[in-house]
């Protein structure tokens, strides 16, 4: 019979080996999935993590890497820190979409005026706006003590909502011919988030992304909030001890994953996207939840993860289009993966003993 | 505008049907957080149990198999978190998100095919001379049969929970694990079942959405009705009565804003349908701001990893 014995400290080895048998065993379960829908499992795997990288055709997809990673590795940076504390943010999907509209905002309000100024003002106000929508399931933590996932799950809808009406009023191309959506902010050269080096896929959201890693790998190793996170997470009553303010906690780790995936959604709408549509959010927000557990909540792990997460969707679309394979298989797959870490993280924490079934205590 | 066109007794008979989906999964999940689990996976067995339902029922042509096949389809899904967090042990957030994800994904997958097909129609109840009752007729004796089956489950919860043996042992559970097992009651297994009937009535509550409410499939057709479904929980203080209250206010809303953006109100669209999410949060923040009767009456062992050490 098989026993959980709890380990004193987590394990070092299985804290990387988990990750990596997670993805393992998802391309064993995603290869089973993609068999029962009819569809070749080595093929499908080899065109969703292999092709991007290494086929004919991987020039186009390797930046295509970095655009679809930094989002992803921005917003579960942020994540990461309320979930090492308990602190459950899932709206971040609605925070991007309102850092996009404010920072699309900002630009399209002072359209065809040209100035260095306005790409910085857009990144604050998308910063901001993001911070904002996070504050609201902050504030009504902090102040009533009001579940924090659901409420920034419910502002999730609120916000898509809202990204409707700016695309169909407020934000409509007055020049669109009636379509709905906003100017392309890539016509708008002071606008335009482009690319640091043409066809690199570097632009200023990625080096956000790298520096948000950098940042919080600092923080949580050097500083003190880093340490209240840590601790909190780890026991809250010595936390408590430690005088540290649950409050001033939860304001911070949800003001600043909110700020990131403002930003996540600004550099988006200016860049890659270029306008604000009604199908403008693609799920970021959701996705980079299982980004931040599959990189174990360390910043340089999330890097990793979030680009590998992105090697999926870019895999995913070169599956749809050959091979037929339903978006939606992607997501299921991405889901998958979840569940295997989550469950892998065991090993971690507890050691399998096996025991006689006769000399049970 | 027009408001003399929203029919008071039209109206409440709507919000019933309406509410319904909310209340199957509302009920269900409010028997899991019971036993001490906290299963955010609802939505994603919501929109399993929609797609099995409808497939099964446009399958076979009859709705009975298809709510049957909604109720097994919620159910496997949930026997995943089961599973994860109860042999695994892991967090139950993380897992009940990732079942969302998962669900959400499966489910727009298995559904590929179904987009734009009518389902079978499911019977309603037509008792003649009562149904044709002016106001109480519409409004009471002439639904689909699933509006009275969340009923009875929603009679049925509150009797098992405060008069059985059962009942008592799946609070003690919920209360205290660790003094439930000294006992010697099995409070994995005890658990397990919990979330299966949680996840068999949140699949119930989809196929209500899928083959009666809407009745269509369409990817992501859930919509955050699983995560309010978890809000009313809260709402209800974890009590079967206040759950159906609960729900029937939120099926008010959702079909009174319906009916004004029928009716043609200044307000736009995208306002009016933002509506049924707000008023789910004013409502948390107004029963949570009395937090020590909602902590009073939360289970004690809420999102609690249950090992046995000894």
């Amino acid at each position: 019979m098989l026993r959980l014995e709890k380990r004193p400290n987590p394990s070092k080895m299985w804290g990387y080996l988990a990750p990596v048998l997670a993805v393992i065993a998802t391309m064993i379960g995603g290869g089973v999935m993609f068999a029962l829908l009819g569809k070749d499992p080595f093929e499908a795997i080899r065109t969703i993590f292999y092709d991007p990288l290494f086929s004919e055709f991987a020039w186009y997809y390797r930046p295509q890497l970095l655009i679809k990673g930094a989002p992803l590795i921005l917003i579960a940076i942020g994540l990461s820190m309320g979930f090492r504390a308990g602190i459950w943010n899932i709206g971040a999907e609605g925070q991007y979409i309102i850092g996009a509209i404010c920072g699309a905002g900002a630009a399209l309000a002072v359209y065809p005026f040209d100035s260095a100024l306005i790409f910085p003002v857009m990144i604050l106000c998308g910063a901001i706006g993001g911070f904002a929508w996070a504050m609201i399931p902050a504030i009504l933590k902090t102040k009533f003590g009001t579940n924090e996932i659901l409420v920034s799950l419910m502002l999730v809808y609120v916000a898509e909502q809202l990204l409707a009406s700016m695309s169909l009023g407020l934000m409509k191309n007055p020049e669109g011919f009636g379509f709905p959506g906003s100017r392309n902010l890539q016509q708008y050269a002071s606008a335009h988030n482009a690319e640091l080096w043409a066809g690199s896929g570097i632009h200023l959201g990625v080096v956000f992304a790298l520096i948000a890693v950098i940042f919080s790998y600092i923080m949580l190793a050097r500083h003190q909030m880093g340490f209240h996170i840590r601790l909190t997470g780890e026991s809250p009553k010595a936390a408590k001890f430690a005088g540290v303010n649950p409050n001033k906690l939860v304001i911070y780790c949800l003001g600043f994953s909110g700020a990131l995936a403002g930003l996540a959604g600004m550099f988006e709408v200016a860049g890659p996207s270029g306008q604000i549509s009604i199908d403008f959010n693609v799920g970021y927000g959701f996705t980079a939840i299982i980004v931040a557990f599959l990189g174990r909540l360390n910043p340089f792990g999330i890097m990793l993860a979030g680009l590998l997460m992105a090697l999926t969707y870019i895999g995913g679309e070169i599956a749809q289009s050959s091979l037929g394979l339903p978006s939606a298989a992607i997501q299921a797959f991405q889901g998958m993966l979840l569940f295997f870490i989550l469950a892998l993280d065991m090993l971690t924490n507890f050691k399998i003993k096996l025991v006689n079934a006769e000399v049970r205590t | 505008m027009d408001l003399s066109a929203i029919s008071p007794t039209l109206l409440v008979a709507s919000l019933m049907v309406a509410a319904t989906p909310i209340l199957l999964a509302a009920i269900g999940e409010l028997v899991v957080e019971k036993s001490g689990v906290l299963n955010l996976g609802v939505e994603g067995m919501m929109i399993m149990g929609a797609i099995s339902g409808f497939a099964a029922a446009v399958l076979t042509g009859s709705p009975m198999v298809g709510f049957l096949c909604a109720a097994l389809g919620g159910a496997a899904l949930s026997i995943i978190f089961a599973i994860l967090t109860q042999y695994f042990l892991s967090n139950q957030v993380a897992t009940g998100l990732a079942l969302t994800l998962f669900g959400l994904g499966l489910s727009a997958m298995l559904g590929q095919s179904y987009v734009g097909i009518k389902p079978p129609v499911s019977a309603k109840l037509e008792l003649p001379l009562i149904s044709d009752i002016p106001v109480m007729g519409p409004i009471l004796f002439s639904h689909d049969f699933t509006v009275y089956a969340a009923l009875t489950l929603v009679a049925g919860v509150w009797w098992f929970l405060k008069y059985t043996r059962g009942g008592l042992i799946l609070r003690a559970v919920g209360e205290s694990h660790d003094a439930a097992h000294a006992l010697g009651y099995k409070v994995v297994r005890v658990r397990i079942l919990a979330i299966m009937f949680g996840g068999a009535c949140a699949g119930l509550g989809g196929a209500a959405l899928s083959l009666v409410r809407v009745p269509q499939w369409t990817e992501g057709m859930t919509a955050g009705s699983g995560w309010i479904a978890l809000a009313i929980v809260v709402f209800a203080s974890w009590k079967p009565a206040r759950v159906l209250l609960g729900a029937y206010l939120f099926g008010g809303v959702a079909v009174l804003q319906l009916n004004l953006q029928a009716a043609g109100v200044s307000i736009p669209v995208e306002y009016l349908s933002m509506s049924p999410y707000l008023i789910t949060i004013i409502v948390l923040v107004v029963m949570s701001a009395n937090r020590s009767k909602l902590v009073l009456n939360a289970p004690a062992a809420l999102g609690r990893v249950f090992h046995a050490s000894r």
